[in-house]
C-alpha cells in the first residue's frame, strides 16, 4: 500500500491509496454538501443536485454520461447524506482515464431547466417509494424529532413540496456555494500510479472556482422526543430511538462503534438474544452514526403492534443494563473481532477502501490505513466503554413509532 | 506485469458432496458458501409435503444449537472466529454462507458441520422461531417491493419452482417440530450438496478437513418433486400504497443451455445498467420512475426474465406500456453493436472485479457447479461474450418476448390496463 497526496492550487486535496495486488481502482469525489446544509425552503437539494449532475455537462448530456460510464464497464453511483454527496465509480486500471473523464465532467454540471423538470419527477417517485417503506418513514421522523429545529434533523430526500417548489435556480445557487474545490476531496483506491492520477486530476479539475463555505456544525444534543405516526395499513409496528453519542472529532466513535456492535449487531447481540432469538421482535439493532459535532446511537425495531411496550421496556433493560453494569472482557473481544474481520474484508474491495479513506480525509485530513483503523478498535478498554456510556446515556432516548397503533408508551 | 492468478481445485467426496475452491492471491479473507438442496420447493416434495416456510424455520431451527454447543454458544464461537455469516433458504438451496479471515476458515467450517450435520434440535426453540418467521411474513406485507417479487416468481414458474421461502402464515402456524426434523433427515443430504470456498486457503489442507468433518454425512435419495402449472398469467394485489409496483417475467434461456450468453446480453441491454433501454426510456427521458431494471434468473430447467419498475398511480399505466414498447422494441428491433459492446465491457468488468471478493467467488464458484457441474473460467466466458454479435443476440431476442408467455403482477390502489401486443 502505498499513500499520496497533494493539494491543487484552486484548493482541490487528492488522496490515493494504491495497491498493486488490486484488481481494479475506485475513485471518488467527497463533497461536503448534504441535508444538514440546506435551509428549509431548499429541504432536499443536495440530493435533487445530486440527481441532477448525472444529467448533463458541457460536453455531455445525461444520456452519454450514463453511455461513457458503461462503455468502460465503470460500475457507477452516488449518495447522499445528512452532511455529504459522495459520487464514485470503480472499473479496470486501463479504463481509469475514460471513466475520470466522465466523473470529474459531471461535477459542473450545467443544471438544464428542462432536465431539473424532468428529474423532479424522478425525486417525487423516489420519496413516494420511501414512504411505503415504514423503516424509513420511522427514521426520517426520528431524526427529525430528536434534533428538533437543528438542521442534522432535516430529511435527506426532502418532501413532496419542497421538491415541487424548488426553482433551477435555486439550486444553482446552492451549488456554486457547496461545490467549490476547497469543499470537495478526490479519493482513488487501488491499483494505479499516482503520477498519473495526479496528472488526471490537474487536468480536469484546475479550472474548477468557487468559494470556500462554511458549515454550521455548532455541537447539538438532541431531545429524547415522542412521536407516533399512523399508518393504518401496516401490520408490523416499526420503531426508530435515537440518543446522542459522540461525535466524529471525538476518538470515542471506535468505542462507540464497538459498543453498538455488543448491544445491538444483528446477531448475537444483547438486543439479538433480548427481543429476536426469544421471537419478541422480527428486527432489533443499534448502529452508531457520526457526524460534524454531533453523534447518534439508532435503534431499528420491527414487532407486533401488541408487543410495543414490552419490547420497549426489554430495549430500556439492555440500555439501562449497560449503563449501570458496563460491558465484559469477553463481549468487547468477540465484539472487536466481528468489526476487525469486517473491516478486512472490505477493505480487500477498492471501493471498500475508497469510503473510508475519504471521509477520513474530508473530516479530519489524516489518512487512515486499516493497519491504524484496526489498532484503534484493538485499543478500546472496557474502562473506556464504562465512562463513554456515563457520558452518553442510551436510555432514555427519543422514540418514532410507526404503524397501526399510536398507544404506544415508552418506559421512562 | 499481470497479476498472479487464481487457481481452480475441486473433489468429489463418496457421500456426493462437491468441494470447489479457488485460492485468490493477494487477499487474507476465506469465505465459503455451502448450498444444500432444501430449500422451499423440497417442502412440496411426495410423500413430505411439511407447509411453506418449513425450509426457512428448519434453516432458523438447526443454527440454535448444534454438536456441543447451545444456541448462545454456537453464535459466540462464531464471534470470536470474526465470522460473518447468513443462513437463509431460498427457492432450491438452503444458503449457508460465511467469510472470516483465512485462518479461521477451518474452525468456522467445523461450526457449519455441526449446524448442518449434528443440529441439536432443541424443543423450546421452536415457538421462538414459529414467531419470527410470522412477524417476518408481516413484514413483508409491509414491504410492497420484496413482496411484489416473491408473488410474480410463485406466478411464473411451475410450482414448486416459484414457491416463496417465507412460506404463508397458515403454513407457519402449524408446521411441527416433528415434520421439522423429518424434512431434515429427508432433504439434507450431501448428493447434491455444493461447498464453494474462495480466499486465502491452503487447498490440500481444506480437501483434508471437509472430507473430515462431512466424509460421514449419509447419501440420501433425491426427494421427488412433481411440478405442476402455476399462474395466473395476469393479476393485480390491491394494496392501499404510494406507488403501484410493476413485475413482469418472461421465460428465457437456462445456464447450461446453448443460448445462455445470448440471454444474458439481451435482458442485460434491455434493462442491466444506467445507459440500459428501460433506464433510459422510463427514467431518464420520462422521468416515470425512481427504480426500474431487468434481470436474468437462472434455474436448472428453465431461466426468466424478471423486470420491475414502482411508480405512482397516475404514472403507473404509462410506465407499463412504456415497458411493454421497449419489450416489443427489442423483439422486433434486436440490438446494435455499440449496445453490445458497452454490455460486455460491463459484465467483463464485473467478473474481474469479483476476483477482488471472496465472498462473491465462492458463491459464484458453488454456483457454476451446481447449473454446470464445472465452474467456467474467465476466459471462457469472455471468449464467448466475443463470440456474440448484434445479429446473434438479436435473433434471440426475437423469440425472448413472446406477449402470450409474459406473466404480469401489479400491486397497489389500482389495477392497470395490460395491453399486450398482438
Amino acid at each position: 500500500m502505498r499513500f499520496h497526496h497533494a493539494t491543487l492550487d484552486n484548493g482541490l486535496e487528492v488522496i490515493a491509496e494504491l495497491n498493486d495486488d488490486a484488481h481494479s481502482i475506485a475513485a471518488g469525489f467527497f463533497v461536503k454538501a448534504g441535508s444538514r446544509d440546506e435551509s428549509p425552503e431548499l429541504a432536499g437539494v443536495s440530493h435533487f443536485l445530486e440527481h441532477m449532475t448525472f444529467k448533463g455537462t458541457a460536453r455531455r448530456d445525461a444520456l452519454a454520461v450514463n453511455k461513457d460510464f458503461d462503455r468502460v464497464g465503470a460500475k457507477h453511483n452516488a449518495q447522499t447524506s445528512e452532511e455529504d454527496t459522495f459520487y464514485h465509480f470503480t472499473c479496470l486500471p486501463e479504463y481509469l482515464p475514460r471513466a475520470f473523464d466522465v466523473l470529474a465532467d459531471i461535477l459542473r454540471p450545467t443544471l438544464r431547466d428542462d432536465d431539473f423538470e424532468t428529474e423532479k419527477k424522478v425525486i417525487i417517485e423516489e420519496i413516494l417509494m420511501y414512504m411505503d417503506n415504514p423503516m424509513s418513514v420511522a427514521y426520517e421522523a426520528a431524526k427529525a424529532a430528536h434534533f428538533g429545529g437543528h438542521p442534522l434533523g432535516n430529511s435527506i430526500l426532502g418532501t413532496v413540496d419542497s421538491i415541487t417548489a424548488m426553482k433551477a435556480d435555486d439550486m444553482r445557487s446552492y451549488f456554486a456555494s457547496r461545490y467549490s474545490p476547497a469543499n470537495i476531496v478526490l479519493g482513488f483506491a487501488g491499483k494505479g500510479e499516482w503520477d498519473q492520477l495526479l496528472e488526471l486530476a490537474a487536468d480536469r479539475c484546475r479550472d474548477w472556482t468557487g468559494v470556500h463555505p462554511a458549515r454550521d456544525a455548532r455541537p447539538v444534543r438532541g431531545r429524547r422526543a415522542f412521536e407516533a405516526i399512523l399508518r393504518e395499513d401496516d401490520l408490523q409496528q416499526t420503531i426508530v430511538g435515537v440518543a446522542d453519542g459522540p461525535p466524529l472529532e471525538s476518538d470515542d466513535r471506535y468505542a462507540a462503534h464497538l459498543l453498538a456492535t455488543i448491544l445491538g449487531d444483528h446477531t448475537s447481540s444483547h438486543l439479538y438474544w433480548a427481543l429476536v432469538d426469544p421471537g419478541h421482535a422480527d428486527g432489533a439493532e443499534i448502529s452508531y452514526q457520526d457526524y460534524n459535532q454531533a453523534g447518534g446511537f439508532y435503534t431499528f425495531l420491527s414487532c407486533e403492534p401488541d408487543d410495543v411496550d414490552d419490547n420497549l421496556e426489554r430495549v430500556a433493560e439492555v440500555c439501562r443494563g449497560v449503563m449501570e453494569k458496563g460491558v465484559t472482557e469477553r463481549e468487547l473481544a468477540q465484539a472487536r473481532n466481528k468489526v476487525l474481520a469486517r473491516s478486512v474484508i472490505r477493505g480487500e474491495r477498492p471501493m471498500g477502501r475508497l469510503a473510508s479513506l475519504g471521509f477520513h480525509w474530508a473530516y479530519r485530513r489524516a489518512y487512515l490505513p486499516i493497519e491504524r483503523e484496526l489498532e484503534a478498535f484493538s485499543g478500546v478498554s472496557v474502562d473506556q466503554i464504562g465512562r463513554l456510556v456515563r457520558e452518553w446515556p442510551l436510555w432514555p432516548m427519543t422514540i418514532a413509532s410507526v404503524g397501526p397503533t399510536t398507544e404506544v408508551q415508552p418506559p421512562k | 506485469m499481470p497479476a498472479p492468478t487464481a487457481t481452480i481445485q475441486q473433489h468429489e467426496y463418496p457421500n456426493g458432496l462437491v468441494l470447489v475452491a479457488e485460492t485468490m492471491p493477494g487477499v487474507q479473507s476465506a469465505s465459503f458458501t455451502l448450498l444444500v438442496p432444501a430449500g422451499a420447493a423440497y417442502e412440496a416434495a411426495e410423500g413430505l409435503d411439511v407447509g411453506g416456510g418449513a425450509a426457512t424455520m428448519l434453516c432458523e431451527w438447526i443454527t440454535r444449537g448444534a454438536g456441543d454447543r447451545d444456541s448462545r454458544e454456537l453464535l459466540n464461537a462464531l464471534d470470536d472466529l470474526g465470522v460473518s455469516h447468513s443462513e437463509s433458504a431460498q427457492t432450491v438451496h438452503a444458503g449457508f454462507s460465511a467469510a472470516t479471515l483465512g485462518a479461521n476458515l477451518i474452525p468456522a467450517l467445523e461450526i457449519f458441520a455441526d449446524i448442518v450435520l449434528r443440529p441439536r434440535f432443541d424443543e423450546e426453540e421452536v415457538e421462538p422461531i414459529r414467531s419470527l418467521c410470522l412477524q417476518n411474513l408481516r413484514s413483508l406485507e409491509d414491504d410492497p417491493g420484496s413482496k411484489v417479487i416473491y408473488e410474480l416468481r410463485r406466478r411464473h414458474f411451475p410450482e414448486p419452482w416459484g414457491r416463496p421461502s417465507p412460506g404463508n402464515p397458515e403454513d407457519v402456524a402449524r408446521i411441527t417440530p416433528e415434520s421439522l426434523r423429518s424434512f431434515h433427515r429427508a432433504a439434507y443430504r450431501p448428493n447434491g450438496a455444493i461447498l464453494g470456498v474462495a480466499g486465502a486457503i491452503d487447498w490440500p489442507r481444506l480437501r483434508d478437513a471437509v472430507g473430515a468433518l462431512f466424509g460421514g454425512w449419509e447419501r440420501r435419495p433425491e426427494p421427488r418433486l412433481s411440478e405442476r402449472p402455476a399462474g395466473p398469467r395476469i393479476d393485480h394485489i390491491a394494496r392501499e400504497t404510494q406507488q403501484i409496483q410493476i413485475a413482469m417475467a418472461a421465460p428465457a434461456a437456462t445456464v447450461a443451455g446453448p443460448d445462455y450468453y445470448r440471454a444474458r446480453a439481451a435482458v442485460a441491454i434491455l434493462g442491466g445498467y444506467s445507459s440500459a433501454r428501460l433506464f433510459t426510456e422510463v427514467r431518464e427521458r420520462r422521468g416515470l420512475c425512481y427504480s426500474v431494471y431487468a434481470s436474468y434468473e437462472g434455474q436448472r430447467e428453465r431461466g426468466a426474465m424478471l423486470s420491475y419498475a414502482g411508480t405512482s398511480t397516475e404514472r403507473a399505466q404509462e410506465t407499463l406500456d412504456v415497458m411493454l414498447a421497449e419489450f416489443r422494441r427489442l423483439a422486433d428491433g434486436g440490438v446494435d453493436l455499440e449496445e453490445l459492446d458497452t454490455m460486455r465491457a460491463g459484465l467483463k468488468s464485473s467478473l474481474i472485479m469479483a476476483q477482488e471478493s471472496s465472498m462473491s467467488r465462492s458463491s459464484a464458484l458453488a454456483s457454476d457447479w451446481y447449473f454446470l457441474g464445472r465452474v467456467r473460467p474467465l476466459d471462457e466466458i469472455s471468449a464467448a461474450m466475443d463470440a456474440l454479435t448484434p445479429e446473434s443476440v438479436s435473433s434471440y431476442a426475437r423469440t425472448l418476448l413472446k406477449p402470450g408467455e409474459l406473466t404480469i403482477l401489479t400491486l397497489g390502489p389500482t389495477p392497470l390496463d395490460v395491453k399486450l401486443p398482438a
